[in-house]
Order: C-alpha cells, then sequence, then structure tokens
C-alpha cells in the first residue's frame, strides 16, 4: 500500500464534503487526512486527501469521485512535485526546570511559542509529516499535555497551477 | 403524450398566483386578460409571481412530465394545491415505495423521465427502495420529496427524515432547495442529470416554507452544472483498435447489457452483429435488445443464462461489452470468468470500465455512438480484406445450443408447471406486450420462456433484485404506453409486497394484467435450500397453497380487479384468453403451481461459471479438443 495526496477541486456548496468522505468510506477506503478550504476562486473549495491504497482501487475511487456533480476536478500530487504541510499545535509541560530545553527544541525545529503558562508551552509548527513525528518525539520526554494536527495541504512546485480551468468558466 | 396547451398554461398560471396570494378572491376573467403570454412548454415564459409550490408545478410543466406518482401528506401539501388544476396527471398511489417502482416502469417502458413525489419523513424514506432499485438499473426518475420548513430542520420536528443524506450513496445526485427562486435551476438540473449520460435518480427535497414563498417563474433556467460533462463520443483510435480486434478475433462475443437499450441503440447493435457474424448474448437488463429468436442470439449468460450463452463467454478470445457492467451474476466467480478473452468495455461511465474485469481496450461514450462507429470501422477492416472465418465457432456454439436447449422437466407429482405457465402466456400474448417481472424464480423464467422480440418489452429489477417491483412498475409501464398490453409476471412473495397499487389501477383505470405464478413458497430462496441446505426449508412457506391466505381471487376483486384461478394445464390457455377479453379492469390470474420446479441452467453463487449446471447433478460436456 502506497500513500496519495488527491487534490480535489470542488464547488463550494453545502454538502460537498459530506459526499466527497462518504464515498471514500462506502468503497471500502480510510481517509488518512483530509483538509478543505477554500480557493483562490471563493466559488470553489479545494479538498486535499491522503489515502492508503493500491493504485488500482485508488483509480476506482477516483472515476467514482469524478462523477460527483460537485467535483469539478481531481489531480493526484506526486511527493517529488509538490509541497506538503501540516500544522501541529501541542502543549508541553515546562516548568522552570525544563522549560530552556524545550525552548531549545522549538528553535532547533524552526517552530514557535504561541502560549505561555507558568507550566506548560503551547508550540506550533508547520512542516511535513516527518518532521512533525521528529519533534514530537523530541518533545515527549517533557510531557505532551495535549495535541492537535491539521491535514495535510499540499501544492503543486513549479509555475504551472491547478485551476477548476474550463469548468467553471460558465459558472 | 399530453404537453400543457397555451390555454391550460395561462390556467395554471392564474391558479398558482391564486395559491400564493391565499386571501385572493380575483375574478379569473380579469387574472385570465391579466395573465402572462402563455406560450407552449418549451419556449421561454415571461417572469410569472408564483408560490414556489407554483413554479414547481410550472416547471414540471414546462419539462413536458406528463404524469407524477405519488401521495401528499403535510411538507408536499403546497405542492398538490397547484398541481390540482396542472396539466401534469397525478395518480395517487397507496404507498410510495408503489409511487417511486410506478415512475421507473414508466422511464423504462418509454425513455422519458419517470417523476415521484412524496412528503417529507416516511413518505420520503418510503421512496428510497425503489430510488435505490432505480440507481442500480441506471433508470431516469425524479423523486420530489417535501421536507420540513427550514426553520426547523435539524431539531427533530415532527416528519423529519434527512433524506438528501439518507438517499446520497443511491441517487445520481441529489438537491435539498434553499430557496424558491431555484426552484425551476433545480428541477430543470434534476431532469437534465437524471436523463443524460448514465441515467440515474435525482432526488430534489424541497421544504415547506419554500413551497409556500411566493417568487418569480420564468423558464428556461440556466444549468450550472460545472463538474458534469458525460462523454458521449468515444475516442477514434479505441474504436479502430477495438475493430481491428474484432475483425482478427476466432472466437469473439458481444456481450450487450442495459446501456444498448438506454442509448437507443438496438438498430445499430443489429447491424454491427449482422456484419461481423459474430454471437450475441443479452444481460438480464437487455433482454429485447436483440431479438431472441435472431440465429446470433446464445441468449441471456449469467447465473441462470442458457449453456450457450455462458460457455460462449467463458471460451471466447474477445469479449465486446457493450453498455454492460461485468455483475457478479454474469461472471461467476471473477477470477476464472473468460480466462482467455482479450476484453473490449465500451460504457458511458467511465467508473464501469475495468471496475470488476480489467479492460484491454476501455472506451468512454454513448452505445450508440460507439455502436455506430464501430460499424464504420469495421468496414473498413472488411473491405481491406480483414476478417475471420467464425465457422469453427458457431459449430460449437450451435452443437452446445443443439445439446442444451432452454427446457424443463414437468412436475412429477401432477401439479402445473410453472415454466409452462409462462411459456405459454409469451405465446399466446405475442412480442408487442410487455412484461414486467418481480424478482425470483418466476423472472428468471420470464427471462427464458418468453421470447423478446423488441427493446423496451421486458422489464425488470436486475441489479437490486427488489421483490415487489412488478406490480407497480407495471402500472407505470401501462400509463406511459396505455396502448400496449402490459403483463406483470410476478410470484406470490414479491405480489403481496405491493399489490395495494391493483387498487390504484383499478380506480385510475390503468388494466394490467398480472400472471401470479403462485408456488405457494418464498421459491428462489426455497431453491437454494432445496440445493445447499440439504432442503431445511426455513421461513420459505407463504401458505397461500396450504391456507390460501390470501386467496388471491377474492383478493384481486377486494381491489377491484377481475379474479380468475388456474390450477391446470389444460385450463392455461383459455384462463389466459379470458384475460385478454378484459380490457377495462386490472386482472389477476392467480396459477397455482407446483412448489419443487427449478431454475436451470445454474452456476450456483461464487463458482465459476465452468460449473455450470444444466439441470439437477447434470453438467454439460464441453469437449475441450474442440477449444
Amino acid at each position: 500500500m502506497t500513500m496519495h495526496t488527491l487534490s480535489v477541486l470542488v464547488e463550494n456548496k453545502p454538502g460537498v464534503l459530506a459526499r466527497v468522505s462518504g464515498l471514500f468510506s462506502r468503497r471500502g477506503f480510510n481517509i488518512d487526512s483530509l483538509a478543505v478550504g477554500e480557493t483562490e476562486n471563493p466559488d470553489v473549495s479545494r479538498i486535499t486527501i491522503v489515502v492508503n491504497a493500491e493504485s488500482s482501487p485508488l483509480e476506482q475511487v477516483t472515476k467514482q469521485l469524478n462523477k460527483l456533480v460537485n467535483v469539478l476536478k481531481i489531480v493526484e500530487l506526486d511527493p517529488q512535485g509538490s509541497v506538503a504541510r501540516e500544522l501541529l499545535l501541542v502543549k508541553v509541560r515546562a516548568d522552570r526546570s525544563a522549560r530552556a530545553q524545550v525552548l531549545e527544541t522549538v528553535n532547533l525545529f524552526r517552530a514557535r511559542v504561541v502560549d505561555v503558562a507558568p507550566d506548560t508551552l503551547t508550540i506550533e509548527a508547520t512542516g511535513t509529516h516527518d518532521k512533525l513525528d521528529a519533534l514530537l518525539r523530541d518533545l515527549e520526554p517533557f510531557g505532551i499535555k495535549e495535541m492537535v494536527q491539521s491535514g495535510l495541504v499540499a501544492i503543486g512546485r513549479g509555475s504551472r497551477s491547478i485551476t477548476a480551468g474550463p469548468a467553471l468558466r460558465a459558472a | 403524450m399530453t404537453r400543457p396547451t397555451p390555454e391550460t398554461l395561462a390556467h395554471t398560471a392564474r391558479r398558482a398566483r391564486a395559491a400564493a396570494e391565499p386571501a385572493s378572491d380575483v375574478d379569473p376573467a380579469t387574472t385570465r386578460a391579466a395573465a402572462i403570454p402563455a406560450t407552449p412548454a418549451v419556449r421561454p415564459t415571461a417572469p410569472a409571481q408564483v408560490s414556489g409550490a407554483g413554479s414547481l408545478v410550472r416547471s414540471l410543466e414546462a419539462l413536458g412530465v406528463d404524469v407524477v406518482f405519488g401521495i401528499p401528506g403535510g411538507a408536499i401539501l403546497p405542492a398538490y394545491d397547484p398541481l390540482y388544476d396542472s396539466t401534469v396527471r397525478h395518480i395517487l398511489v397507496r404507498h410510495e415505495q408503489g409511487a417511486g417502482h410506478a415512475a421507473t416502469g414508466y422511464a423504462q417502458a418509454t425513455g422519458k423521465v419517470g417523476v415521484c413525489m412524496a412528503t417529507s419523513g416516511p413518505g420520503a424514506t418510503n421512496l428510497v427502495t425503489p430510488i435505490a432499485d432505480a440507481y442500480m438499473d441506471s433508470v431516469p426518475m425524479v423523486a420530489i420529496t417535501g421536507q420540513v420548513a427550514r426553520p426547523s430542520i435539524g431539531t427533530d420536528a415532527f416528519q423529519e427524515a434527512d433524506i438528501q443524506g439518507i438517499t446520497l450513496p443511491i441517487t445520481k445526485h441529489n438537491f435539498l432547495v434553499q430557496t424558491a427562486e431555484e426552484i425551476p435551476q433545480v428541477l430543470a438540473e434534476a431532469f437534465h442529470l437524471a436523463s443524460t449520460g448514465r441515467p440515474g435518480p435525482v432526488l430534489v427535497d424541497i421544504p415547506k416554507d419554500v413551497l409556500q414563498a411566493p417568487t418569480t417563474f420564468s423558464w428556461p433556467p440556466t444549468l450550472d452544472l460545472p463538474g458534469y460533462r458525460p462523454t458521449l463520443h468515444p475516442h477514434g483510435k479505441q474504436i479502430r483498435e477495438a475493430a481491428r480486434l474484432m475483425a482478427a478475433a476466432r472466437r469473439p462475443v458481444l456481450y450487450v447489457g442495459g446501456g444498448v437499450l438506454k442509448a437507443g441503440a438496438t438498430d445499430g447493435l443489429r447491424r454491427l452483429a449482422e456484419l461481423t457474424g459474430i454471437p450475441v448474448v443479452t444481460t438480464l437488463m437487455a433482454l429485447g435488445a436483440f431479438p431472441d429468436s435472431h440465429q446470433q442470439h446464445l441468449g441471456m449468460p449469467g447465473m441462470h443464462g442458457t449453456v450457450s450463452a455462458v460457455y460462449g463467454l467463458q471460451k471466447a478470445d474477445l469479449i465486446v461489452a457493450l453498455g454492460a457492467r461485468f455483475d457478479d451474476r454474469v461472471t461467476g466467480k471473477l477470477d476464472s470468468f473468460a480466462p482467455d478473452a482479450t476484453v473490449v468495455h465500451a460504457d458511458i461511465d467511465p467508473a464501469e470500465i475495468g471496475k470488476n474485469r480489467h479492460a484491454d481496450v476501455p472506451i468512454v461514450g454513448d452505445a450508440k455512438h460507439v455502436i455506430d462507429e464501430l460499424i464504420a470501422a469495421v468496414t473498413v477492416e472488411r473491405s481491406a480484406g480483414r476478417s475471420t472465418d467464425l465457422g469453427g465457432w458457431w459449430t460449437q456454439l450451435n452443437d452446445l445450443r443443439d445439446r442444451y436447449p432452454l427446457g424443463y422437466d414437468e412436475p412429477s407429482d401432477g401439479t402445473l408447471s410453472p415454466q409452462y405457465v409462462i411459456k405459454r402466456l409469451g405465446e399466446i400474448v405475442g412480442p408487442d406486450a410487455i412484461f414486467v417481472a418481480g424478482v425470483g424464480q418466476h423472472q428468471m423464467w420470464a427471462s427464458q420462456f418468453i421470447s423478446y422480440e423488441k427493446p423496451y418489452t421486458w422489464l425488470n429489477s436486475g441489479g437490486l433484485g427488489t421483490m415487489g417491483y412488478a406490480v407497480p412498475a407495471a402500472m407505470g409501464a401501462k400509463v406511459g404506453k396505455p396502448d400496449t398490453v402490459v403483463w406483470a409476471v410476478d410470484g406470490d412473495g414479491c405480489f403481496q409486497m405491493t399489490n395495494q397499487e391493483l387498487a390504484t389501477c383499478a380506480l385510475e383505470g390503468i388494466p394490467v394484467k398480472i400472471a401470479l405464478i403462485n408456488n405457494g413458497n418464498l421459491g428462489m430462496v426455497r431453491q437454494w435450500q432445496t440445493l445447499f441446505y440439504n432442503e431445511r426449508y426455513s421461513n420459505t412457506e407463504l401458505g397461500t397453497h396450504k391456507h390460501r391466505i390470501p386467496d388471491f381471487v377474492k383478493l384481486a376483486e377486494a381491489l377491484g380487479c377481475v379474479g380468475l384461478r388456474c390450477e391446470t394445464a389444460d385450463d392455461v390457455d383459455k384462463t389466459i384468453a379470458a384475460a385478454m377479453e378484459i380490457n377495462d379492469a386490472p386482472v389477476v390470474i392467480d396459477f397455482v403451481v407446483g412448489k419443487d420446479a427449478m431454475v436451470w441452467p445454474m452456476v450456483a453463487a461464487g463458482t465459476s461459471n465452468d460449473e455450470i449446471m444444466f439441470a439437477r447433478g447434470v453438467r454439460p460436456a464441453f469437449d475441450e479438443d474442440d477449444i
């Protein structure tokens, strides 16, 4: 099984996310991560889906996705040709004795402290999945009180862009 | 079809406006004079002030809808007021499932979009089965449901059900209408989606307050479906490759599915078959697409297909699939299906291609265009002298046809043979009638022992296998084709699920005929219990023989139909003849048949098509050396 990153451009309408995510579960796919937001065109949303699948069932689910009336375009982003990022917020135990060490780790990973309390620091970090994993490993010994991660967002490298293109010209 | 006339449209506009203004006691004459210049349905209409409900009904008129099957209720009630005066005929069914299957029967018989209507909550959920049925069989259907008023959505209000969410996996698309202004556009989009590309059901859910809101109706609206672009024309290179393979194959088969009927491509199919001499098999969904009596027709493939059709596909070196989807009931165990075949797979739905069986030559396109272009490309191949002699292949297939024809044994216990009844029905009624089957043994026998010579004369629930389909679907077919004789071939199990629609038929003047193949049991399930569960008949005996409950003749009469009974072979012809004499009421014939008859041939579920059984304990002898 391989990880695939799909960029799905959809009409920005109510219920579209349910149609897309429902299709994956119905066809027996587990979504590893999902992120959705508006694009440069406010009528279009972009859903980035990371899914673990063989290529031939993935082709079937892609075709089924294409059949959804609200789906405009689907592009698979290959890891080499794209930039992919996740966002992590993590609350770490950091009393006076540990604070300096925690801050050193934060700097090492070019992360940022976004909230301070007497015994904890809340850290914001963006990066690839691997980088965030490594950061978490380094923070773990201090004690992670709470963490939250976004889905992956990804964009192709170079000047070419994925747009809804001719599909939306009529809109 | 009755299209709205200028007169009636103006009339409707007036009534719709009146509905929007409850206090209105406007003089009809003045309103009429002030009415918008009425125009025929498809021409643009100037904006008119109506309610959302009025806009809905006028949209249906503009779309050329002549009939809607439905039941009113609280949330959809506003729509029924303008409908009262509309040119659209509303047929009041007895259960929403009946409305849905009737819309399907109508659509399958006429090729037009079938329309059903229900209220919110239970009305809408009762449509779920027919919607799923239409989805599996790619039937163009629009289901219109009322929804609780917008402020109540999400509050578990009385008769609230999230029908949009419920039908997400079983509709081609669905809409929850947010404002009255969008009603014409949504309706136009729904009909467009339902009827183009791969057809399918579309649901339009409209909250009650949207139906009541004042709005402006004008026609035509602009469709806004940027993500919907079905591919109709096939790729020329793929067509040429397919034609090249067809010219070179030694054991080719045309595997024809329901898509050929949907595309109206049956004339082309016949030309292609006769041009190439290639054997044809038609699936359960495609019966009638190619005449059963045609010399090149091997019959139906699959679980209960003919030996020659199953063998033809199994031993083919080239399968040309046209509007078919390699369903498990056709392929048997997929791994061992047609192991030597190169596959050309043409379908309008790209997701079908390669879904079950790898396609060597994928062709995305409408079957009509695909077949027309294949004919042209094959003609080029043949004029260049490229074609193979299929004589050897035909010798094998004809030999199988001779040795393993469709047949049945007379019951040894002296009971009436269900196959005989169905065979005689087909012979006496003839190929101009429409036959509508339920699901089970009687369905398979009706597919085997009635000869289908013309397209759209065989309707059934193929994909979902919905018991209870036949009576309401026959009703819909008869409404769509009032001058055609419509026979439902139903089982006693199926019939008891939806027979209440015979009351609808009796009252609405829809004289369908029902051949009830009453074996007192859930016959197909019983057959599996006989074959695979050591004859332990758990919960398959219905008591319609033992206790004569219900008495189907009395039941038919209670529903306003003529009830006849036939229990012996001698009476079969005259009972059918008697039913054919009656054209002013629905007729039910209770054919009391033996319970032990089985459907053969059979490929047991999950086994390879190579394991086909011609009859119990009889495997066809395939001479492997011939191949």
